[in-house]
């Protein structure tokens, strides 16, 4: 242990909008079976960064039912409130800022503005607009985008603190879909880029992490696995498998064999 | 007079206030943000906000999502 605290493993921090975290895994909060279900698998995956969905209260129905933030409180994580259901930059700028006096003038949100509910890709015409303003508006926006290296700069740009494109589409766990995209979209960036979206296993979280992508976000992924908790554990050894595999520099692919043990003195 | 809240009809007191509609439909402690008529109206203010007849007060909160 002392080795690794003295090794930069133990600064390798993700920063977003100027605040450093230690975990690189961000998790959703749907589709769990019940809040301390949300709570273990948060906890497994050792995320600091956590999404949550703005909607309408139930008049009447949620009075004494526990409320998500009780469970995650804000002073412990960071909730990062999406725009999850918003199909026009008019609602997902509305969205945020219902979500920014809900938190308390918080001001880092997950923006995300769907072009269709078959493919639930991104409408980036939409998503560009809602960025710019709300950028302007002060907040810190975290950006859902498809995996196209001229969009992904564009956004920086706008003056986005993270973009986050997909690695499939949503809730599809098809895994890393183009690499190549991905990678370029990596080496152009000045800002964190966290593949959102498509993880279907931990094979899946460690490729996109390989590739040099500063983390992953993800819900479906672990809240849809038989055992939530368990993979939202192998999701976490997952992404600081990739990382440190990343760091160290992998050995260049080569097309024919290479003896690990020394040709001479063979008896 | 007549009020929207959350796209159901309520009728509440003339001098209704929202922070008054918000304790007695349980939300006093709660933690949610609130619209009247598309425009935010800060926590700060729920107690001097006069309710009118028609307005469309929207509340939310955080729920599970991805």
């Amino acid at each position: 242990m002392t080795a690794l605290a003295a090794s930069p493993l133990a600064t390798d921090t993700l920063v977003i909008a100027g605040k450093p975290y230690r975990s690189r895994l961000l998790t959703g909060t749907g589709k769990f079976k019940d809040l301390d279900e949300t709570r273990r698998a948060t906890d497994a995956a050792g995320a600091e960064i956590v999404t949550v969905a703005i909607r309408r209260t139930n008049i009447g129905q949620d009075r004494d039912a526990p409320n998500l933030l009780d469970v995650l409180p804000p002073d412990r994580y960071t909730i990062l409130p999406n725009t999850a259901g918003c199909y026009s930059a008019d609602e997902a700028v509305r969205t945020c800022r219902l979500a920014r006096e809900l938190l308390d003038g918080h001001t880092l949100v997950k923006l995300e503005v769907l072009g269709d509910q078959k493919t639930l890709f991104p409408d980036v015409v939409q998503t560009l607009a809602a960025a710019e303003t709300l950028v302007r508006d002060g907040f810190d926006v975290m950006v859902y985008t498809s995996d196209d290296p001229i969009l992904a700069r564009r956004l920086e740009e706008i003056g986005c603190v993270a973009v986050m494109p997909l690695a499939a589409p949503i809730g599809s766990g098809l895994g890393v879909q183009n690499r190549w995209n991905l990678l370029e979209i990596v080496d152009n960036a000045k800002v964190p880029i966290i593949v959102d979206a498509g993880v279907g296993t931990a094979s899946d979280a460690a490729i996109a992490m390989e590739l040099g992508c500063d983390g992953v976000l993800m819900n479906t992924a672990i809240a849809g696995a038989k055992d939530p908790v368990l993979m939202a554990h192998a999701m976490k050894l997952a992404v600081e498998a990739g990382r440190a595999a990343f760091r160290a520099g992998r050995i260049p692919r080569k097309r024919f064999a290479s003896a690990s043990s020394p040709i001479e003195g063979v008896i | 007079m007549n009020v929207l809240l959350n796209g159901e009809t309520r009728e509440v007191a003339g001098t209704c206030t929202l922070a008054e509609l918000l304790a007695s439909s349980g939300y006093a402690e709660r933690r949610i943000a609130v619209e009247v008529n598309r425009e935010i109206v800060p926590r700060s203010r729920h107690g001097e906000h006069r309710l009118a007849d028609g307005d469309r007060i929207e509340i939310v909160h955080a729920i599970g999502g991805g």
